[in-house]
């Protein structure tokens, strides 16, 4: 059941920036979607990642056809597609439910947009074919989406979609309905056909770790708007604010106040402990110290770290690594400390050092 | 989703069709329900011959003895009619539903049956079967001595309705308990709640819903059919009392108005009451991938009680059916048990006769049936699907005509389209199209409910999906939303048609010559003579039959659709 990403036969032309400018969208008087811009690659994977509820895929449909901006732009290769109904736009979209038609076989659901296009018999018989063939369901065509697996019915959703050869490709959650073992096997698949087509992308998920093997560049949203733009690990390494370093991995959050001014600020942490903040380092006003929990260390101290006391909350063993919380005064931290055969583990209760490097740590706002 | 108009909107594109197509409904449901009604209402108010409004009519009403006596009567008999029509839906909703219940699949059928039959074609039979000297009383009066008035009277019409609308209630009934999510059951028997108690404080609570939609229907159908007091020689209900008055003293008498007015203000009253007490109360608990109640195993003295039950309960309600079989082959039947001989003679007469009546039958609801399904699936599309100003009116207004008995709407059409008359001089009111037009709207209400069924099963993505891939919204009601939808707008057809094809209300009013009779009428002449009774009985007979066959027909078709379709949306 892998796809055969070497069939060629469907051509896609050169491929198309997206581009969204100031996007404002309402309903009622909810604003769902804030000052959205945007800059989208020809030819990248681009995924919207966000909480349920954040205003990804109202972009998407959006994107599509199905929501209407009151403001702004969508511009797909060269032309504002905002005032186009849905079924002249040539956008691609591949349904969370797939949305394959029941009454229809498999052949019909993939022929349905070029039939919709006249095109000729011929030309809809051998696109029908390569598409099937581009997602190995050839064998299928006769059947009904009824018949299929869940990993059937997506790849039918997607040969169904790229078959019309659209500007662009749309992906809404497309492996939320598939179980863990094919989400991991598709999303390579995935990502292996949209480098064959070269086909500007654009995946929603909610889940940061598709979002990150798969994507070229992420958005992550929060609440209507776009809280920050880049790769994978410029996201995990460069987070923007609190939500974007919460939202990607696991981040320890301290709350404290700057004390000094120039090169001898210091970060004093609620519940004891002063880290000095490195010159020329920005700390936005009402900032917190974020640091990930492989980047301190427990019980010793690397050269440059700065020492945090706290006491063992609780510890899980997972296997590699030990994870242990630490309380510091009110707020409970995670350190992921290596294990070795033979370490002994500390206990719960138990007082101890914390090593953090300043220049691992880092001060973000909301 | 409303709109705010505080923030500018971007022009959205003009869709002339979707104008259109509710221009032409709202024109066709004004001519034909609201303009009727109006003028009934409007007549009722208004003094005869200065025409000021005035309520001197109501005044008059409520001071005739014979008036107040019926207004009493026919609550009397509707509130009566649905104690006993839960009396016998109760015990088979629960059985089929709660218990691993060899013949549920028998009850759910034939509890059926006796909608697919007018109650006054059941009612001759049943005053054969349990009148004074019908066959039980016969057969109790020689053994013990004693007769039960069955069929005196009110009470007559309180059983035959009561048989006769129960569906309505074990229907309701029934999905609302199968709506009922296990884990609601469970969790009251892991708190230690069971048996009666479990039902009593959980259970019913939950079905609730479906138990008032059902009673409060068979109230208003009870309250305003026509042709069951009539048949039974119970002239002092209201229905009655209104027809009564227009074809005995005339159109231009008031009372006939004035009674037509109460009659839709109390349809009104009982779906507002039951409304109010559903409010708030949508228990439809059923969790994704949950089940309903579960099954629990009968005892074997259980058992032994509840096919008896069952079993008496399905024998009452199939007596209409089993005495009009028998009175179609009777010879003579009258102060016996049973008939004294039998023949076929009735059937080859009403072949002979009746084959208009059936060829109009046929005409009449098939063709209301096509109005309600294009009306219906234009109203639900419109609706559920788009933005288009006025679409909520049209939802309202058609279902509006639930509370517009067939009396009314008969009498309203006679009021309005009497006076416009066609070139050759006959009057608009008196065409056979007259007839179908007020069987659409009069069922137009339950197709409506059975095309938005149909369109909520088609998920939206379906058609964005279509969208997306090139196809205009025209196109994509063509090619996804229509072909997905048959099975559901088939459904709304057959309902339409299968109770138009029984309804007699309205076709009594406006039916002027035999030549136009669909089976209803021709059942309601044949019924009027004793000896029309037989062949009136092969009639009826031949209309369950036909209806009964349709149905099926359906049936079948809509289950090979579904199962071509898949169990995938």
């Amino acid at each position: 059941m892998t796809m055969n990403i070497n069939s060629a036969a469907l051509a896609a032309g050169p491929a198309k920036a997206i581009s969204i400018r100031d996007v404002n969208l309402y309903y009622g008087a909810l604003h769902v979607l804030k000052d959205i811009n945007l800059e989208i690659q020809p030819g990248e994977f681009f995924a919207f990642l966000g909480p349920s509820g954040c205003g990804k895929t109202t972009l998407l449909r959006l994107i599509a056809g199905f929501n209407n901006a009151r403001k702004g732009k969508v511009v797909i290769g060269g032309e504002d597609v905002l005032d186009m109904p849905p079924w002249k736009r040539d956008i691609g979209m591949v349904f969370q439910s797939y949305a394959l038609w029941p009454h229809m076989t498999v052949a019909a659901n993939v022929a349905f947009g070029l039939e919709e296009r006249r095109l000729p018999r011929a030309e809809i018989e051998r696109r029908v074919q390569a598409a099937l063939e581009l997602v190995g369901l050839k064998h299928l065509a006769d059947r009904r989406p009824s018949q299929l697996s869940g990993g059937q019915q997506q790849r039918v959703a997607l040969a169904r979609t790229i078959a019309i050869e659209p500007k662009v490709l749309l992906l809404d959650e497309p492996l939320s309905n598939l179980d863990a073992k094919m989400r991991v096997e598709v999303r390579r698949e995935l990502r292996e056909l949209q480098q064959r087509l070269q086909l500007t992308t654009i995946f929603v998920t909610h889940d940061q770790e598709e979002a990150n093997t798969v994507c070229d560049r992420i958005a992550v949203f929060n609440e209507g708007s776009i809280q920050q733009v880049g790769t994978p690990m410029g996201l995990y390494e460069k987070p923007a604010n609190l939500f974007v370093a919460n939202f990607l991995g696991t981040a320890n959050i301290l709350d404290g106040k700057v004390a000094g001014s120039g090169a001898n600020r210091n970060f004093e942490v609620v519940g004891g402990g002063s880290i000095p903040i490195p010159a020329g380092t920005e700390v936005p006003s009402g900032a917190k110290l974020v640091f990930r929990p492989q980047y301190a260390t427990i019980g010793s101290l690397e050269p440059g770290a700065v020492a945090l006391e706290g006491i063992i909350a609780h510890r899980e063993f997972l296997g590699a690594t030990v994870r242990y919380g630490v309380r510091i005064g009110a707020a409970t931290v995670l350190i992921d400390a290596p294990f070795h055969s033979g370490d002994a583990l500390l206990e719960p209760g138990a007082a101890t050092t914390l090593g953090l490097k300043p220049s691992s740590a880092q001060w973000l706002a909301n | 989703m409303a709109l705010v108009a505080s923030i500018p909107i971007r022009p959205a594109a003009a869709k002339p069709g979707q104008i259109l197509a509710v221009s032409v409904i709202a024109l066709f449901l004004a001519i034909f329900l609201v303009v009727p009604a109006g003028t009934v209402i409007y007549t009722a108010f208004t003094e005869k011959g200065t025409g000021a409004l005035t309520i001197v009519n109501f005044v008059d009403f409520f001071n005739t003895d014979l008036f107040r006596r019926s207004f009493f009567n026919s609550v009397y008999v509707s509130g009566m009619s649905v104690v006993w029509a839960s009396a016998i839906a109760l015990p088979l909703a629960v059985l089929t539903t709660r218990f691993d219940f060899r013949g549920s699949l028998v009850i759910q059928t034939l509890g059926f049956v006796p909608l697919i039959m007018p109650p006054f074609v059941g009612a001759v039979a049943m005053q054969l079967l349990f009148g004074r000297n019908g066959t039980v009383n016969l057969l109790l009066n020689e053994w013990f001595g004693i007769r039960i008035p069955f069929m005196e009277g009110l009470n007559g019409v309180i059983f035959v309705q009561s048989l006769h609308y129960f569906p309505f209630i074990l229907i309701n009934l029934s999905t609302s308990l199968r709506n009922i999510d296990r884990s609601m059951e469970e969790a009251a028997q892991n708190l230690g709640s069971s048996g009666f108690r479990l039902f009593r404080r959980i259970v019913f609570p939950l079905a609730m819903p479906g138990y008032l939609a059902g009673a409060s229907l068979v109230f208003v159908k009870v309250f305003d059919d026509l042709a069951t007091p009539l048949l039974l020689n119970v002239k002092d209900m209201l229905a009655p009392q209104a027809y009564l008055r227009v074809t005995s003293v005339g159109l231009t008498d008031p009372m006939g108005y004035v009674i037509s007015v109460i009659l839709i203000a109390v349809s009104i009253f009982a779906m507002w009451l039951s409304a109010v007490a559903m409010r708030g109360k949508d228990y439809s608990t059923v969790q994704r991938g949950g089940g309903g109640l579960s099954r629990r195993k009968l005892s074997r003295g259980e058992s032994v009680i509840a096919y008896g039950v069952v079993a008496l309960i399905l024998l009452l309600v199939l007596s209409p059916h089993i005495g009009l079989l028998l009175l179609s082959f009777a010879t003579v039947w009258s102060f016996s048990p049973l008939p004294d001989a039998y023949t076929v003679a009735h059937y080859g007469r009403v072949f002979g006769e009746s084959s208009l009546y059936i060829k109009n039958t046929l005409i009449y609801a098939s063709l209301a049936g096509l109005i309600d399904v294009v009306i219906g699936g234009a109203i639900a599309y419109l609706v559920l699907r788009t933005k288009v100003i006025g679409r909520r009116w049209l939802d309202w207004a058609a279902t509006a005509a639930l509370a517009i008995p067939g009396v009314v709407l008969g009498i309203g059409y006679l009021r309005t389209f009497y006076g416009i008359t066609l070139p050759d001089g006959t009057p608009l009111a008196t065409l056979w199209v007259m007839v179908v037009l007020a069987l659409a709207i009069r069922r137009l209400p339950y197709a409506l409910r059975a095309c938005y069924a149909a369109l909520q099963q088609v998920s939206e993505s379906l058609e964005e999906a279509a969208e997306n891939l090139g196809a205009t919204k025209q196109r994509t009601i063509r090619r996804i939303v229509l072909p997905l939808m048959t099975g559901g707008l088939l459904a709304g057809f057959v309902t339409s048609f299968s109770t138009a094809a029984v309804e007699l209300s309205a076709t009594l009013m406006l039916i002027q010559s035999n030549s136009d009779a669909p089976i209803a009428y021709g059942l309601y002449v044949f019924m009027q003579s004793p000896a029309g009774r037989g062949p009136g009985a092969a009639l009826g007979v031949i209309a369950v039959i036909l209806v009964a066959l349709c149905t099926l027909l359906s049936h079948y078709v809509i289950e090979r659709r579904q199962k071509a379709l898949g169990t995938a949306k």
